[in-house]
């Protein structure tokens, strides 16, 4: 037996010793059960991020992001205008420096495909205090299946840095 | 001092009277410099720590916004990419040239190498510094930095990449004039293992960084989210650099500290196989919540190919501690479980920085990294505190600990010169691995908590929309100051230590040497046999190691409770998908 400096002779290929054994047998089903909570999950847990993906243009998504708002506007709070789309429906939201639109208002229980892009550069949609995490993509549309199950008033911080105005970038959402 | 011509070639060699090593005159220089060089960057980095730390305890709330996001930015391309970068190049100089009695082909190459490296650097330091490159570590396009920052990148990492291939050249030199018999020993294949993982990720910086520098100047388009894909390929691979380096880190001080052993050369060389084959997937981790990316791709990259590079950490985990509680039964510690521990060297930096690195890396930076790792649970964890959490336990704690503990023995064995500042260099490890614990342990639970990283402002004084965080983010927000400073200090000595020694330090002659001198690491006195006849090894381990297989359970215990648990959190939020 030698320290890992010394250079092996001869054939060092042999059997390892029974707690060597013991161990990474232990380890290797450890790893196929940390793979396998992964499938498992998609079929039965209630929180998969798969989502609806697809290449969007910025411009275009700003402009659709628009006439949702106009459709669903309800208010306006801090000039950002507040919007409360049907249960089901197709919900816009917009990242862009450094603000989040528009604010919405949902129904406890109801689903939502909620989108978001972003306008120019990457920011991070983080719920507060529900704390699930998106990375905005300018470019790209992620569209969630979303199922709020708790009622109140909810912030939207931005995680990722995008520009000095950064931590300025807080939005609203309400639950019914 | 000797002169050996191979060929043409005329080499310079002395031999070290510690090791009995042949070492070569342009490796041994070249160690030097790329060691000294990390240690300012790594000065540079500690600074931009404790301004960063301070800033984001708002009780203190220290620097500007505008500054805040610029020293966030200097602290990372410093600390991961320059500091780690040539104190990696170092030990490649010595996993090679060194570690095989041989002589390091193209000096010239490899003094240019280092030239370009330095170079690049400072161009990227300079452009951050002067506030024309606020795009923090990760530069995401569209966000714009000056050209020169992308150029000098660029620079880094093709000096980077001629360093590793002159590693992979020293090999073939070596095998060819028969420098050493047999196979290449653990903690050069563990250093080729990182060379080879480092061609991978330098690759790709320059697959990145090449059109975003073009992009830059406007002369062509780059996809945010394929930036994102191929950047992390250089961000997160990188760290799989550190973390082989590291390794051979490990299994190298374990030996020279305690006379440590490798159980079995199979295992422990399959295992870095294992971290060739598959770690560089890890990339996917930080793209898990991403548009860009479908759920089996999410899968099958972030669990890298089935957890085999998780795997390989495993076993690493096992046969490090259980070489060392050989090596030290070897050594007539054999009295129940925990003699071996009981009685390491715990006033050896050398020794208690490596073993701590060891422990931080596995039971901190490991857990929590497969944990928010896992595709699902990532949704709770992407882009809050809990990221930097992870990452400073594994590249902080583990790695850079690690390094810092080598630096002890480096000093005497390759500058040799005594060590300075040896009480306070005997204390460091604790001080800057305590402190890295509770710092990287607060950001976790803040981040628990939904506190991003990156921020200026948490307390969102001038937002359109108040947040008020739970009562208890105080607190951590409070302990990750007071973990960061105690870091910083422990980051200090470090830099005091290594400074005064290499610059002001006493000589060290083979007298001093012989007869024992209180300031160095008692293995550099008495180096621990690296030996063992086969008789006797083969009883020691036939009696196992029992003290590392409770180690290990317990280990096993912590992961599985911290895995599931975040699992059962992650059920608790809104219905998505």
């Amino acid at each position: 037996m030698h320290s890992a400096i010394v250079a092996p002779k001869g054939i060092w290929w042999k059997p390892a010793g029974r707690q060597e054994k013991l161990w990474v047998t232990i380890a290797f089903i450890w790893c196929m059960i940390l793979f396998a909570m992964m499938p498992f999950w998609h079929l039965r847990g209630g929180q998969n991020a798969s989502g609806i993906r697809s290449r969007v243009d910025p411009a275009a998504y700003v402009a659709r992001v628009e006439r949702f708002t106009q459709e669903y506007k309800v208010g306006e709070e801090n000039g950002i205008p507040v919007v409360a789309p049907p249960p089901g429906s197709e919900v816009y939201l917009l990242g862009r420096m450094w603000s989040w639109s528009p604010i919405l208002k949902l129904k406890q229980g109801a689903s939502y495909t909620l989108h978001l892009s972003s306008a120019d550069v990457n920011h991070g949609f983080h719920l507060f205090p529900v704390n699930v995490n998106f990375q905005v993509v300018p470019g790209y549309d992620y569209g969630l299946r979303i199922t709020p199950n708790t009622a109140g008033e909810f912030r939207i911080i931005c995680n990722e840095f995008c520009g000095i105005g950064h931590h300025l970038m807080t939005g609203k959402v309400t639950v019914e | 001092m000797a002169s050996t011509t191979v060929g043409s070639i005329a080499a310079v060699f002395r031999t070290c009277s510690v090791t009995g090593l042949k070492v070569n005159r342009d490796a041994e220089n070249l160690i030097k410099v790329n060691a000294v060089f990390a240690v300012v960057f790594f000065l540079v980095g500690l600074v931009s720590a404790l301004l960063l730390v301070l800033t984001r305890w708002q009780t203190v709330h220290l620097l500007s916004a505008e500054w805040y996001y610029r020293i966030l930015t200097a602290h990372g391309l410093n600390m991961l990419i320059f500091f780690i970068i040539f104190f990696e190049m170092a030990i490649l100089y010595f996993a090679g040239p060194v570690v095989l009695n041989s002589r390091l082909p193209l000096p010239k190459l490899a003094w240019a190498a280092f030239a370009l490296m330095l170079v690049g650097a400072v161009l990227v330091d300079t452009m951050v510094f002067s506030g024309k490159a606020d795009v923090l570590f990760t530069s995401y396009v569209p966000l714009r930095a000056d050209p020169n920052f992308y150029l000098g990148m660029i620079l880094f990492a093709v000096g980077a990449l001629i360093a590793t291939g002159l590693f992979f050249a020293s090999l073939v030199v070596a095998k060819q004039e028969k420098t050493y018999e047999g196979s290449v020993p653990l903690v050069t294949f563990g250093g080729l293992t990182a060379a080879i993982i480092a061609v991978i990720t330098l690759v790709h910086g320059a697959i990145i960084y090449i059109p975003t520098w073009l992009w830059s100047l406007g002369l062509m388009n780059v996809d945010p989210e394929v930036y994102r894909m191929i950047w992390w390929a250089l961000g997160h691979s990188s760290q799989q650099i550190n973390v082989a380096a590291m390794v051979s880190v490990w299994y190298l001080l374990g030996g020279l500290t305690v006379g440590a052993v490798v159980l079995n050369e199979k295992i422990s060389r399959s295992a870095f196989a294992l971290y060739i084959l598959f770690i560089s997937l890890a990339s996917a981790h930080h793209l898990l919540v991403d548009p860009g990316f479908g759920p089996s791709w999410k899968v099958v990259n972030t669990s890298y190919l089935m957890y085999m590079a998780v795997l390989a950490s495993m076993v690493h985990g096992f046969t490090v501690p259980a070489g060392i509680e050989t090596g030290q039964r070897l050594r007539g510690l054999t009295k129940g479980m925990f003699e071996w521990l009981r009685k390491a060297p715990w006033g050896d930096p050398g020794f208690s920085g490596m073993f701590l690195s060891l422990v931080i890396f596995g039971f901190l930076g490991g857990v929590t990294g497969v944990t928010i790792g896992t595709e699902q649970i990532n949704m709770i964890a992407h882009n809050t505190l809990r990221v930097p959490g992870h990452f400073h336990t594994t590249v902080v704690g583990g790695t850079a600990l690690a390094f810092m503990a080598l630096t002890y023995y480096v000093i005497p064995l390759i500058f040799r010169k005594e060590l300075r500042l040896w009480g306070l260099a005997k204390i460091q490890p604790y001080l800057f691995g305590g402190g890295v614990s509770i710092f990287a342990l607060s950001m976790i639970y803040a981040g628990i908590f939904g506190v991003p990283r990156r921020h200026w402002d948490i307390s969102f004084a001038a937002a359109p929309f108040k947040v008020e965080f739970h009562p208890a983010v105080d607190l951590f927000m409070g302990t990750l100051a007071l973990g960061g400073s105690i870091a910083f200090l422990g980051g200090l000595i470090y830099v005091l230590v290594a400074v005064l020694s290499v610059f002001f330090g006493k000589p060290l002659t083979d007298e001093a040497i012989r007869k024992g001198t209180a300031h160095v690491p008692q293995g550099i006195l008495k180096l621990p046999p690296q030996s063992h006849g086969e008789a006797e090894s083969a009883a020691v381990h036939r009696s196992g190691t029992p003290g590392t297989l409770v180690l290990v359970f317990v280990f096993l215990l912590v992961f599985a409770v911290y895995y599931f648990t975040n699992w059962k959190m992650l059920s608790l939020v809104w219905k998505i998908g």
